[in-house]
C-alpha cells in the first residue's frame, strides 16, 4: 500500500490480488453496515446547539445563523481555516521548486515580481469566449458583492463570494488575454489580507472585551463585514492561485509502463523509453521558463504541451 | 426522518466506496479522488444529521461543512500539486539513468 507513487493508468503489475480485494470489500461492507446501524439508533435531535444559536443570534450582529456561527460564535474555526488556505497557497506559489533554495541573486530564477495583472498583447482569443466574458465577468463580480452582503441575513458570505470571484478569474485566465502574476507585491497583499485583517480584529477586540475574538455587541456587525470583505479577497486570490499552479503543472501520462516499474518485459523497451523521457523532461522546464520571460509566448507555450505529450 | 435516513445510508455507502478505492486502487490521482469522496460523504452525513424534525436545521453543522469544504479544496489542490511534483521528480531520476 505504501510503495512508490503510481502514475500509470493500466499497470496491473503491483495491483492488489483479487482475494485481497474481496476481503477488503467484505471488511468495508461490514464497517459500513455497522456505521449505518449505529447511526440509525443515534438520536441527534437532542442537541443543545441550535437553540443556543437561536438564543444568542441577536447579539451576533448578523441575522443568518450560519454566518453567526462561522464568524462570531466559532470564529476560531474560520480564522484557522483562512490560515490553512494561506499555508497551502504559500506551498503552491509559482517559481519555488520543491526541495530547492530560492536563488535571489539570479533574476531569471523566479518569476518577475511585476504587476498582478498583465495583458498579453497579441493573444489568440476565442471571439465567442471573449464576447461571453465581457458580459459574464462584470455580472459575476456584482454577484460576488451581493453574495458577500447578503451573507448577513441569508445564505451567502465570504466563501461563496470568494469562490465566485475565483471562478471569474479562472474564466479570464482561460481566455488567454490576461495573465496573473502571483509573486507580485499586490498579489502577496491580496493573498494575506484576509488573515491579517482577521488577526488584527481578533487582537483588537481583545483590547475592548478582554477576550480574543469576542466582539463587542454593538460593533459586531461592521466588524464581521470587514472581516468577510477581506476574507473574500483572500479566498478568491488563493483559489485562483491554486488553479493557476495546478494548470501550469505538466502531467504527462505515458501509455506504456515506464522504466520505474522495472518489469521484465519492460526491460527490453527501456532504452527507447529512456530516450523518450529525457527529451520530454527537458522540454518541461524550458516551457515553464518561457512564461515569465516572454509573456507574449504564453499561449504558444500552452499550445506546445500537447505536442510534447504526443512525443 | 426517512429522508434523513436515506441521506445517512447514502453517505455511508459513499464513504465505503471511497475507502475501498483508497485501499485498492493504485493510481495516485484516483487515490486523491477517493479521499475526496470520503470527505464529501462526511459532509453529506453532517448535513443530513443537521436536519431537524421540528424547525430550522442546525447551523453549527452547516458552518462546519462550509469550513470543511474549503479545507478539502485546499487539501486536494495541495495533494495534486505534490503528486505532480513527485511525478516530475520520478521522471528526472529516470532520465539520470536509474
Amino acid at each position: 500500500m505504501f510503495q512508490t507513487a503510481e502514475f500509470q493508468e493500466n499497470n496491473h503489475a503491483n495491483e492488489i490480488p483479487v482475494v485481497g480485494r474481496i476481503l477488503c470489500a467484505i471488511a468495508i461492507g461490514a464497517l459500513s453496515l455497522g456505521l449505518i446501524v449505529v447511526l440509525m439508533f443515534t438520536d441527534n435531535s437532542s442537541s443543545m446547539l441550535p437553540s443556543l444559536v437561536q438564543d444568542k443570534l441577536t447579539q451576533s450582529g448578523v441575522d443568518n445563523p450560519v454566518t453567526a456561527v462561522l464568524l462570531n460564535f466559532r470564529s476560531y474555526d474560520t480564522l484557522l481555516e483562512i490560515g490553512v488556505l494561506l499555508i497551502v497557497a504559500v506551498a503552491m506559489l509559482p517559481g519555488v521548486p520543491v526541495g530547492s533554495v530560492v536563488n535571489r541573486d539570479m533574476p531569471g530564477g523566479n518569476r518577475p515580481s511585476g504587476r498582478l495583472v498583465s495583458i498579453v498583447p497579441n493573444a489568440q482569443v476565442n471571439p465567442v469566449l471573449e464576447a461571453i466574458l465581457r458580459w459574464l465577468v462584470p455580472m459575476i463580480i456584482v454577484m460576488a458583492g451581493y453574495m458577500l452582503w447578503t451573507g448577513a441575513s441569508l445564505p451567502g458570505g465570504a466563501f461563496q463570494s470568494g469562490a465566485l470571484l475565483a471562478g471569474a478569474g479562472v474564466l479570464v485566465q482561460l481566455s488567454g488575454r490576461i495573465q496573473f502574476c502571483f509573486t507580485s507585491t499586490m498579489a502577496k497583499l491580496l493573498l494575506t489580507i484576509g488573515l491579517i485583517t482577521f488577526v488584527i480584529v481578533a487582537v483588537g477586540v481583545a483590547a475592548i472585551t478582554g477576550v480574543i475574538l469576542q466582539y463587542p455587541v454593538t460593533l459586531a456587525s461592521p466588524l464581521i463585514l470587514v472581516i468577510e470583505g477581506a476574507a473574500t479577497l483572500s479566498i478568491a486570490a488563493i483559489l485562483l492561485l491554486l488553479y493557476n499552479s495546478l494548470a501550469t503543472q505538466t502531467f504527462e501520462m505515458s501509455p506504456e509502463p515506464s522504466a520505474l516499474n522495472e518489469e521484465p518485459s519492460a526491460l527490453n523497451e527501456e532504452p527507447s523509453a529512456s530516450n523518450e523521457e529525457p527529451s520530454a523532461s527537458n522540454e518541461e522546464p524550458s516551457a515553464l521558463d518561457e512564461e515569465p520571460s516572454a509573456l507574449d509566448e504564453e499561449p504558444s507555450a500552452l499550445d506546445e504541451e500537447p505536442s510534447a505529450l504526443g512525443k | 426522518m426517512t429522508q434523513d435516513l436515506l441521506y445517512t445510508i447514502a453517505s455511508i455507502a459513499l464513504f465505503g466506496i471511497g475507502l475501498f478505492g483508497l485501499i485498492v486502487v493504485r493510481h495516485i490521482i484516483r487515490k486523491i479522488l477517493a479521499i475526496n469522496m470520503m470527505g464529501v460523504s462526511v459532509f453529506m452525513l453532517l448535513v443530513a444529521s443537521a436536519s431537524n424534525v421540528d424547525g430550522a436545521a442546525d447551523p453549527v453543522l452547516h458552518a462546519m461543512v462550509l469550513t470543511g469544504i474549503v479545507v478539502a479544496i485546499a487539501g486536494t489542490a495541495l495533494s495534486l500539486f505534490l503528486a505532480s511534483k513527485i511525478h516530475s521528480l520520478g521522471q528526472a531520476s529516470d532520465s539520470d539513468g536509474r
